[in-house]
């Protein structure tokens, strides 16, 4: 859990899992008219329709709403006020999503959108706080087993209805804010993990090319502490940075059947997953980590192992695609984005994995039982293509959830990523989300402690049972 | 607690001033219970006085205890109905994992280490900033400065100095300790965690024994002084003695504060590296909150408050009790 959070702490909440852009459907937006049952334009109260059009015609500058479910007939015409907690609390996040609510009440006058920002680790806890009594109505979803966990507060509303028209723009990712099949929640962008590593540094430790496979990520390593180059940055106080390492290395060392039949039967017993265990052993046996790894966080300040890489003081770490909007600000070199490169995670040899796979996640938003229909329309909005490439515009996203936005990606490093999401066939959205959350916090507590020399590899595979034990 | 409750006032109680055993009653109570017939007067004053207290009292700590109580018995996510009930199963699991038991372990050492290091440090500085000294206004004011910035400003400021290469590194190098990681290290990172506890709560001792130093007469030390005692005795046999109930109250609230220590840990290393930082607060924060463990994370508070619970009534019959004499009319036996 922990991880969501922290890792869109960079607060321009940038997530993203690429599924989206893969399967991007190309179904038309515009599907709410379905739902709302052609009431929409029945020409019901003032509804100054910005644009009244599709998303696609409307201008980039002034997205309008998409669909055509037009203001006045979201919550039957009656006004209504929607609290939405969301996790951008600072710049550029925070106005570009005050804007979006701002253009969605021009646009449906009865619908008011009350925005309050959390810091990410505050807002982590308040929501379940919120969830035993009045949630707000629409609220950060990470999706996964979290989420499966707190629908069972019976306030969240199945939104199924309200988006089955055009929730497949959103590609296969959509899926993580589904359980059972209803659809709780919606991704506005979609992360994949890989490492994000210096040129510069490479180049001056004599690396041409970034490593494919775990023995030349292991000779690098060895150039790199010739060159007096720490090799990698980890956020080990954070601890989930910790477990994308082992979490990788299980998606090289087993096949998608075998981990998702893993998880979901709760007990990790295939010897794979042992075997990914031997293989982050060696790599941290490497000594690879800066110095004071296991107190470092991931993302806050110029000694988080983000502002390591932006300064130059380590050449590479395992990070999701929001790097490239955390490092900017925790460096004074203007020009570090053009000195970021970004390589998949390095294959084992004999590892069974399925080719194709990575780990991923992204971010949402839940809705209350209070409007659903009002929600789900904003939520619709907030994912049409005009709006989302607004957001990546701003800089308030990285990669969005709509597979239609991602040529708003100008980055030349990101578009790479953007490239090898694209290839991706099998995203594993991260564990500690996938699972409940008390497993998660277990596995990452559990890999944390054995990159800190604790446990062996067996232990680690165990964590999963004896955590659903409990 | 008992003592209190059974203080308040039974108006038509025979001879005011002396309780049932014969000990003298506070001054302040002798007066207010001039007689039956103010007996109307004095009800009204005590609804008022402690009606709105109590009800704070009740709402916000009874209560919650209560409520806490009632949910350790279920395990629960902290969503939908609560209906599996597990009994003690979540005690049980507490206190038989080692993480939580190494938490409890970590809370005595921080108490244990507060009672030998930073009680007769903070005595000998208040002795000192006690004297008629160049600067001390000044010098007090340093001193108190740490407590006047909240945990998390703390927290973060040293985490800072303590990094990889920080400012303390120099430091710690300059003096030829060498540099440490001094938060990443699981054999360290406690004893950090204690030194900048000790550097945010020092001040506050300090200026709570300065009171204490205050409080005793001068005409005491004069007197010493003419009967040729030395500085050294003046303070051994007169100063320490009557300093005693300030010690007694200080070593109170370091206890209470070691055992619910939060912030520091929490900010400074989330209770890490492999849990070497952890205590009973974060141990229970990390449960209930981040593992959506809301009946297990009850139980850790449960046991966290009985601890404290059980320690402070202790602490009160055998160590505050002379102390106390006078504040409450009437003491348990």
């Amino acid at each position: 859990m922990t991880s969501r959070t922290t890792r869109s702490l960079a607060q321009r909440s940038l997530k993203g899992r690429q599924l989206a852009a893969i399967s991007v459907v190309a179904v038309a937006a515009l599907g709410l008219a379905a739902c709302s049952s052609g009431k929409s334009n029945a020409g019901s109260s003032g509804t100054p329709t910005s644009g009244g059009s599709s998303s696609t015609t409307a201008s980039a500058s002034q997205p309008a709403p998409s669909g055509s479910s037009a203001g006045g007939d979201l919550n039957g015409g009656k006004p209504v006020t929607l609290t939405w907690w969301h996790n951008a609390n600072t710049d550029p996040g925070k106005s570009a999503f005050q804007k979006v609510a701002a253009d969605f009440h021009a646009a449906h006058p009865n619908v008011t959108i009350n925005v309050q920002p959390f810091q990410n680790e505050d807002i982590k806890t308040k929501i379940p706080i919120a969830l035993q009594g009045t949630p707000p109505d629409i609220f950060q979803q990470w999706g996964g087993g979290a989420l499966a966990q707190q629908i069972q507060s019976g306030k969240i509303a199945d939104i199924t209805q309200f988006t089955q028209s055009w929730i497949g723009d959103l590609g296969k990712g959509a899926a993580g804010w589904a359980v059972d099949g209803k659809q709780y929640g919606v991704p506005y962008d979609y992360h994949v993990v890989g490492f994000w590593y210096r040129t510069d540094l490479f180049q001056k430790a004599g690396i041409s090319d970034p490593p494919a496979t775990l023995d030349d990520l292991l000779s690098d390593i060895t150039k790199l502490k010739a060159a007096g180059i720490t090799p990698i940055a980890l956020g080990g106080k954070d601890k989930w940075p910790d477990a994308f390492y082992w979490e990788n290395f299980i998606l090289k060392e087993c096949p998608q059947d075998t981990i998702v039949s893993s998880l979901n039967a709760k007990k990790l017993s295939d010897p794979c997953f042992v075997k990914a265990g031997d293989d982050l052993k060696k790599l941290i046996d490497a000594k690879p980590f800066n110095s004071g790894f296991l107190s470092t966080s991931a993302q806050q300040g110029a000694g988080s192992s983000a502002g390591l890489l932006a300064n130059g003081k380590a050449a590479m770490e395992l990070q999701g695609d929001w790097e490239m909007a955390v490092i900017p600000p925790l460096t004074s070199d203007k020009q570090v984005a053009s000195k970021m490169g970004f390589f998949p995670f390095p294959s084992v040899s004999g590892g069974q994995g399925t080719p194709g796979a990575a780990l991923g996640g992204g971010d949402g938003f839940s809705c209350s039982t209070k409007a659903p229909d009002a929600c789900a329309a904003f939520l619709q909005y907030l994912t049409s293509v005009p709006v989302e490439t607004e957001l990546i515009k701003a800089n308030a996203i990285t990669i969005p959830s709509n597979g239609k936005a991602t040529d708003a990606i100008a980055d030349p490093t990101l578009k790479k990523v953007l490239a090898y999401l694209q290839g991706v066939t099998y995203n594993q959205l991260y564990f500690d989300q996938y699972m409940t959350a008390a497993i998660g916090n277990a596995i990452n507590d559990a890999v944390s402690n054995f990159i800190a020399g604790q446990g062996s590899s067996a232990d680690l595979a165990g964590t999963v049972a004896k955590a659903a034990s409990q | 607690m008992s003592t209190q409750s059974r203080t308040t006032t039974r108006p038509g109680e025979p001879g005011p001033g002396v309780g049932p055993s014969g000990e003298a009653l506070g001054p302040d109570r002798a007066k207010v219970r001039s007689g039956p017939r103010s007996s109307l007067r004095q009800r009204t004053e005590l609804t008022i006085l402690l009606g709105p207290a109590l009800v704070l009292f009740v709402g916000f700590v009874l209560v919650p205890i209560a409520v806490a109580v009632y949910y350790s018995i279920y395990k629960w996510n902290g969503f939908g109905p609560l209906k599996d009930v597990v009994g003690f199963g979540n005690y049980r699991r507490a206190l038989t994992d080692t993480v939580f038991l190494h938490s409890i372990i970590h809370n005595v050492i921080i108490a244990g280490l507060s009672l030998l290091i930073q009680l007769p440090l903070s005595i000998g500085i208040a002795l000192l900033l006690n004297r008629k000294i160049r600067g001390r206004t000044f010098l007090r004011l340093v001193v108190f400065a740490p407590y006047v910035l909240s945990s998390a400003v703390t927290a973060v400021m040293w985490s800072l100095m303590l990094q990889p290469g920080g400012f303390i590194d120099h430091l710690s190098k300059a003096v030829g300790i060498g540099a440490h990681t001094w938060l990443a290290d699981i054999h360290i990172v406690l004893y950090t965690i204690f030194v900048v506890a000790s550097w945010q709560y020092m001040g506050f001792g300090i200026v709570l024994l300065l009171a204490g130093l205050q409080g005793i007469p001068s005409e005491l030390r004069e007197a010493a002084a003419l009967d040729g005692a030395t500085a050294w005795q003046t303070t051994r046999m007169v100063i320490l003695p009557l300093l005693g109930p300030t010690i007694r109250i200080w070593i109170f609230l370091s206890m209470i504060g070691s055992l619910q220590l939060f912030d520091l840990p929490w900010i400074m290393t989330g209770g890490g590296p492999a849990n070497a930082s952890s205590t009973m607060s974060t141990y229970l924060i990390d449960k209930g909150f981040h593992s959506y463990e809301f009946g297990y994370g009850s139980a850790v508070a449960v046991i966290l408050f009985v601890i404290c619970f059980v320690f402070a009534l202790l602490y009160q019959r055998f160590a505050l009790r002379r102390d106390t004499q006078g504040a409450l009319t009437r003491m348990v036996r």
